[in-house]
């Protein structure tokens, strides 16, 4: 499957075969504004559903980025600590923050499909 | 991700320029009961390159302005701030404090001697938005038979901040050029009676101007179509002012602080000193003799991760020794910075303190205010 999914907290998943990447939508670059640095977990790190995949500092304040499946980081994208605002610019491109080998990839069937999540981006705005 | 994008702003209040920010695709946020731009579409940090290299515009119509009528305004209001008011010849302009009778800060404010077509001389003042009805009450209160305190509700204010500031606002107000840091006039545009002080928020040169509300708008779109100017929201606000090293009252001064705890010491003039008669004297001129228990400092996070407002600081030993009240990431230093307050006897700069962010040591050093020179213009 190669389709982004999405959460309710605005993180998007793209899986193949047992590896997913993890990234932010639009709209939450958006509402966070200039992105001036990126944390991110360690490679080797295994991370729950719901634990911290990264935070991103804007100007103004921090946001946790949540994991949306469970996994092992296999990778993390080392070019965010050059330059943070490619979030910004691509966030679904080159802003991704990690990539996990996953057990269990059918568990993302759950989240919202780009549909659904325009959706609710519609109903919580 | 946690966000908080459901803004409800219908109780809001709105300034003139409501909906010329929408226009230009602000982000609106609630700001002490405003619906107010946070930013524009070019994003805080291309807004504070501009302002520190052309000209920003901020709606700044949210604060309060009022003017202070009577026999003597200026000697009545020293009853209230450490200034000397009295002193302040026409045409000036002077930062103070409204102290309470403890010696803490109830707002910080500037006061202008003003003449006003349909007052005379007046003084003229500007304070923060949260409350300003209330402390425009109190101050008629407290001044009861002395002065009248008239707010000027029906009128906009806006900022024009930067080194380009001056040749843009001379194409409007030639005599603005004649104006030097911290000086102020009513001039006439288009037959409508403005008034234009030199004096802002961004540590930069640059005007604020006092306008009727129904000429807000026409007025910032003429100087939107300025090829030096852009449009500047709250965030930029934010990080210039803290690079430039100025309190934002409810965080880095309130009734809790005094001035001399938050290192504004020069705003209790000489003259007031002497004569001991302004709130809080007694413990105020006790701390200028014996020394403060703590200190508004500069704070430097080593690395790149952002000291937030609330945050403890704390010594080597694990001692709390202090608490951050602004932070932000600098665009000009392009690493983040922040004030606090912290015991005395850490607050000497290039000391090494730490805080806790995240689980983790955060290792910071004492750094001088400003963060960025002031580039005030003070005459030839």
């Amino acid at each position: 499957m190669d389709e982004r999914r999405y959460t309710r907290d605005h993180e998007w998943i793209k899986i193949d075969k047992d590896i997913a990447i993890i990234g932010i939508t639009e709209f939450a670059q958006e509402q966070l504004g200039d992105i001036v640095f990126v944390e991110l977990p360690e490679v080797g790190k295994l991370l729950s559903k719901g634990d911290e995949a990264a935070v991103l500092e804007s100007v103004k304040a921090a946001a946790e980025v949540y994991c949306p499946i469970g996994g092992e980081v296999i990778e993390v994208n080392d070019g965010l600590n050059d330059d943070p605002s490619v979030v910004n610019n691509d966030p679904y491109g080159k802003g991704w923050f990690i990539k996990l080998r996953v057990t269990d990839p059918e568990s993302i069937d759950q989240l919202m499909d780009e549909l659904d999540y325009n959706s609710f981006v519609e109903s919580v705005t | 991700m946690v966000l908080d994008s459901r803004s409800n702003t219908t109780s809001l209040k709105k300034t003139p320029l409501n909906a010329l920010h929408k226009e230009y695709g602000a982000r609106m946020v609630e700001f002490s009961g405003f619906e107010m731009p946070l930013q524009y579409r070019n994003g805080i940090i291309k807004e504070h390159e501009h302002t520190r290299l052309a000209a920003g515009l901020f709606d700044v119509s949210h604060m309060g302005q009022g003017f202070l009528t009577g026999n003597d305004p200026g000697v009545a209001i020293e009853k209230l701030v450490p200034s000397d008011i009295m002193g302040l010849s026409s045409g000036n302009v002077c930062y103070t404090l409204l102290l309470n009778d403890d010696g803490g800060i109830i707002d910080d404010l500037l006061v202008s001697n003003l003449t006003v077509s349909k007052l005379g001389p007046v003084i003229y003042v500007v304070l923060n938005a949260v409350n300003a009805q209330a402390k425009f009450c109190y101050i008629s209160e407290k001044l009861k038979n002395l002065v009248e305190v008239k707010p000027a509700s029906d009128r906009a204010l806006v900022a024009l901040q930067g080194p380009m500031s001056e040749m843009v606002i001379s194409r409007y107000f030639p005599a603005a050029s004649e104006l030097v840091f911290m000086q102020a006039k009513g001039m006439t545009y288009q037959g409508v009676e403005y008034f234009v002080s030199r004096s802002g928020y961004t540590g930069e040169d640059g005007f604020e101007i006092s306008l009727p509300e129904h000429c807000a708008e026409h007025f910032v779109r003429c100087l939107v179509n300025e090829p030096e100017v852009e449009l500047i929201g709250l965030g930029a606000r934010d990080t210039l002012r803290l690079e430039a090293g100025l309190c934002l009252y409810g965080n880095d001064i309130d009734e809790s602080t005094t001035p001399i705890e938050s290192g504004l010491n020069w705003t209790v003039s000489k003259r007031r000193r002497q004569s001991r008669n302004f709130p809080g004297a007694n413990l105020i001129l006790e701390q200028i003799e014996e020394g403060v228990a703590k200190l508004r400092v500069g704070l430097l996070p080593q690395g790149r991760v952002s000291l937030r407002p609330g945050s403890s600081l704390f010594d080597k030993g694990g001692n709390n020794i202090g608490v951050v009240t602004s932070g932000c990431y600098s665009p000009t230093l392009k690493q983040p910075v922040a004030m606090g307050y912290l015991l005395k006897k850490y607050s000497e700069i290039g000391t090494t303190i730490y805080s806790e962010i995240r689980g983790r040591d955060l290792e910071i050093e004492v750094a001088k205010l400003p963060f960025v020179n002031t580039n005030y213009y003070r005459g030839k």
